[in-house]
């Protein structure tokens, strides 16, 4: 479909800011998150009106009432379907997904597995929590084993979904990790999300105050994030620590931390490529309860980003491949079809 | 030696075989012909629900009923004249539907001793013998040798030649009835076009069993149908579930909006999603979904977009769709929800019809969700009603419900298509765009028919957020209030309501606008119906039938139209409930229902019963 080049008015992150007061709780990690949002959007070159911003139903799924833009709050699960419709009747929008992890993990994990797949251009936000917030505090796909919850007050039997696993095993073309307490950061991943065409998963740690404050902390607190944590950047090794003192080697498929002061140099580390599968999926493995010591550090960043073919793409040059075999559909001559006869 | 040609009135024929058979092939060739030649008629597949159920068995036997004639068919017909088996099966599942001394054309060589043991036949037993003593007139053929002869030169392997069995059988048919074999020749040259050995084999094998048929001394009379007096015009021939294509490619061409499609496939309504997926030059986007909800939310998302949309299923299906239907309820998009209905509950009979989803389709939701409810009477009406639906639920904002049901989507009638200009106008415009310095954009301010703007994006202006939770009247925001509450649920039902203005009043089909009885009937039960009360009214009863294709909200004038009867007959396949609507809505008047849950369509004859026994009550 042919794009027409508008003209832009300035905006500013305001012009983003819908009339309607937000109704998160104080010191919810969402704020952060719409914030960020609001101050991407005069940058990523997109009319306001040709943005829509797709939610289900949680605490996050509010966020489309709060952008001054076009909107849809759907039901429970449902919004990568919604998206996918609307992006196929609708290619030349930009549209965003905004998710929690009950939403798109449990009842609609469906959806955003079969999104990945398709490739629809879409950017998808998952607000991860590992809670239910908007039901009041029971456990959540997410949530570690062994969670006390309101509902399991024995401890959670389930075993948690690791988002990054999940979508590269679904091909997603682009796998990136934010949190909420690093906004620069998040930032930068949401507007690499909205380079990427083709569906885009952004998974974001955010913290909810009232039922699991404190689930990330191991990446948030100053004292231990930096051994807990790393980040990764295109064409750089993988070195972590307050000193910088450790980095990621693949011996084989096989990865391990070394230590750079104890005979391995950078030379021997892992250079990161965004364009590898393979290495995607290693690092999509690095899914260790940081609480417990030697682990690998919990990767943020990037992991995969390949462009291919979108789902809403090839759909139209199947139809206008329809059009060029066929012509343009000759209503008349389809409802007489092959074989008719006259009664006089 | 030529033998003595009878003219027919009308003529039922069931051609019955096992799965592989190919005997919907042939049941559909020989519809074609008919309609060729000029006369009305009604057909009925009747296929098992497993792609290949066990060769030979009960379970495994698909059958394909037509009838035609020279006056008017409204209906497959309650029994048969002439029945076609190719094996024991066959005969075991079909003899009760051939008429008493009606013909039986047998192929000898699927009763072998292993077919008939796989039918359940006792070792002693001899079905075709018992049939001859039963005062039906037996023809045996051995078509499996006949067709081998035909094609011992053709150098097709054993497995090829067999499977042009139904060609011969169709030939001997074609004989039969004094038909023309050109319709199906051109057919079979199309279909194999690129394998001419099979094409030259299937012809050769249809016109020798025409050949032989003339040839063999086995029938003792030959028969002809004239064609029936319909209104004149260019016919074609259609199913229900390719009307309902059709009438989704007209209503894109005539509403100018491009179309979404989105569907998961479930029996018996692909079919409609396969026919779309073909149709991509005519605008129409067709999306299969990893599942129900999927589908129809999909839809939502495209109609947001400005798309006609439109999702299917059957009532299975529609149940997992049902939230989503309550979304698009208090969203006001526009959405057509087809449901081809079929024998419940859960699963049930996945091939066999039924009407028992007018309820959910009615009621079936979370909260007070009014929406539009619509019915085809006739596999040609899927074509009208379709349109409808998509007409009304652009013009209204609301969703509409399309039911139809397994008998008239794979059932055939003739059609006397209409020309695209014959068309009513779909009226649809998007909201425009507003500039800055104007009054903020209310997405909920309505019209004087309760209708909301259709406001897409890319439009400058209009940006707004639309969702599941209650909105404030005019702005849409979201609103705890209770009185808005209290008014939106009213606005909701009101502009359901509004839509019995800009749909046709109701009409009476059959007989006088007042009397003793009226049958009142909605769905696919329309030609049974019909043809009931004609046969009793031309013989002089009091009784009239009205068919509603309208079911909410029903036409103005139905109400009054019901008061100008003593009696009301509700005849339905299901266990009674457009009478609940009926009685709900009418509480003053007396429904009596006629209710048959048997995944099979009404006969003329027990109609005509039926209605014989409330006349006399």
């Amino acid at each position: 479909m042919e794009v027409k080049e508008k003209q832009l008015p300035e905006y500013s992150s305001k012009d983003f800011s819908s009339d309607q007061d937000v109704r998160w709780c104080p010191g919810c990690g969402d704020y952060t998150i719409l914030k960020q949002v609001q101050n991407l959007m005069p940058d990523i070159g997109v009319a306001k009106e040709d943005i829509v911003f797709v939610a289900g139903i949680g605490c996050s799924s509010r966020f489309p009432y709060y952008m001054d833009t076009y909107g849809i709050h759907s039901i429970h699960g449902r919004a990568p379907a919604v998206a996918t419709g609307l992006k196929i009747a609708r290619p030349e929008l930009s549209v965003w997904v905004i998710t929690g992890d009950g939403d798109s993990l449990s009842i609609g994990g469906n959806h955003l597995i079969h999104a990945l797949r398709r490739n629809v251009d879409l950017n998808i936000l998952l607000f991860n929590n590992e809670i239910y917030g908007l039901t009041k505090g029971q456990y959540s796909p997410t949530s570690p084993e062994g969670m006390v919850t309101k509902s399991t007050p024995f401890g959670s039997l389930d075993h948690p979904f690791n988002p990054a696993a999940l979508a590269i095993g679904a091909d997603a073309g682009f796998f990136a990790r934010a949190m909420d307490r690093d906004p620069k950061h998040m930032r930068s991943i949401m507007e690499r999300a909205h380079k990427h065409k083709g569906t885009s998963l952004v998974e974001i740690y955010q913290n909810c105050i009232v039922f699991n404050d404190g689930a990330f902390e191991s990446y948030t607190d100053k004292k231990l994030r930096d051994d807990t944590s790393i980040y990764l950047e295109q064409g750089e090794p993988l070195i972590f620590g307050k000193e910088s003192q450790f980095g990621i080697r693949l011996d084989g498929h096989k990865p391990e931390v070394v230590s750079l002061s104890g005979g391995f140099s950078k030379d021997d580390l892992w250079i990161h490529d965004e364009t590898d599968h393979f290495k995607a999926y290693i690092l999509s493995r690095f899914f260790d309860n940081n609480s417990i010591e030697g682990g690998f550090p919990r990767p943020f960043g990037v992991f995969y980003d390949v462009q291919k073919p979108t789902y809403e793409d090839q759909l139209h040059s199947q139809m206008n491949m329809a059009v060029e075999i066929r012509g343009e559909g000759d209503l008349d001559a389809l409802l007489a079809g092959s074989e008719t006869w006259v009664v006089k | 030696m030529d033998t003595k040609i009878f003219e027919k009135d009308d003529v039922t024929i069931r051609f019955a075989g096992d799965s592989g058979d190919g005997m919907q092939l042939t049941g559909s060739q020989f519809t074609n012909t008919t309609a060729l030649a000029g006369n009305d008629l009604s057909t009925l597949p009747d296929f098992p629900a497993e792609i290949r159920a066990p060769a030979g068995t009960v379970a495994g036997v698909s059958g394909f009923q037509i009838h035609f004639g020279s006056k008017q068919i409204y209906t497959p017909g309650d029994a048969c004249d002439v029945l076609v088996v190719m094996n024991a099966a066959a005969l075991k599942a079909n003899l009760k539907t051939l008429k008493a001394g009606g013909i039986i054309i047998a192929n000898v060589d699927g009763f072998g001793k292993r077919d008939l043991s796989l039918a359940k036949y006792g070792p002693e037993d001899d079905p075709l013998k018992d049939i001859q003593t039963s005062g039906y007139t037996l023809i045996q053929l051995d078509v499996t040798k006949l067709t081998r002869a035909s094609l011992k030169e053709s150098g097709l392997p054993p497995k090829d030649v067999d499977r042009c069995k139904n060609m011969f059988v169709l030939g001997i048919i074609y004989w039969l009835f004094s038909r023309d074999m050109d319709s199906t020749v051109s057919f079979i040259e199309k279909k194999f076009a690129k394998k001419p050995e099979i094409a030259a084999a299937n012809i050769k094998a249809l016109k020798d069993g025409y050949t032989y048929g003339n040839a063999t001394q086995l029938f003792s009379e030959r028969y002809a149908v004239q064609p029936a007096k319909i209104e004149p015009g260019t016919y074609r021939n259609i199913t229900g579930n390719e009307a309902t294509v059709l009438g989704v490619a007209a209503a894109t061409k005539k509403s100018g909006l491009n179309t979404f499609f989105g569907s998961y496939p479930i029996t018996p309504a692909s079919d409609i999603l396969h026919g779309l997926s073909k149709l991509k030059h005519y605008g129409i986007k067709t999306f299969q979904a990893e599942d129900e909800i999927s589908a129809i939310t999909s839809a939502i998302g495209a109609s947001f977009g400005g798309n006609l949309a439109l999702t299917s299923s059957s009532g299975a299906g529609i149940a997992l769709k049902t939230e989503a239907i309550s979304l698009a309820v208090i969203l006001e998009l526009p959405l057509v929800i087809i449901n081809v209905q079929r024998a419940g509950p859960s699963t049930g009979m996945p091939t066999k019809t039924e009407q028992s989803d007018l309820l959910q389709a009615m009621y079936g939701r979370a909260g007070e969700a009014p929406l539009v409810v619509l019915a085809p009477q006739s596999p040609s009406d899927c074509f009208d009603m379709i349109y409808e639906a998509c007409r009304i639920t652009v013009e209204h904002m609301i969703p509409v419900f399309f039911l139809s049901d397994g008998y008239i989507a794979n059932g055939a009638e003739p059609w006397r298509f209409p020309t695209t200009e014959s068309l009513r106008s779909i009226t649809k415009t998007f909201a425009k765009p507003r500039e800055a310095t104007e009054e903020p954009f209310l997405p909920y301010l309505r019209d004087d028919k309760l209708v909301r703007p259709w406001a897409i994006p890319g439009t400058p202006g209009l940006e707004h957020r639309v969702g599941g939770l209650e909105k404030q009247d005019k702005t849409g925001n979201i609103s705890y209030d209770p009185d808005n509450h209290h008014h939106m649920t009213m606005v909701r039902e009101g502009k359901k309501n509004v839509v019995a203005e800009n749909i046709p009043l109701q009409q009476i089909d059959e007989g006088e606008e007042s009397g003793k009885l009226l049958v009142v009937g909605w769905g696919s039960t329309f030609g049974s119906i019909k043809a009931a009360v004609r046969e009793l009214a031309s013989e002089g009863h009091s009784v009239s039938n009205t068919h509603l294709r309208y079911l909410n909200p029903f036409p103005k004038n139905f109400g009054s139209m019901l008061e100008r009867f003593d009696k009301i007959l509700v005849p339905e396949i299901n266990n009674g409930q457009l009478i609940k609507v009926l009685r709900d809505q009418f509480p003053n008047i007396n429904f009596d229902g006629y209710n048959r849950v048997r995944g099979v369509p009404f006969t003329v004859s027990e109609l005509k019963d039926a209605i014989s026994q409330k006349l006399n009550d």
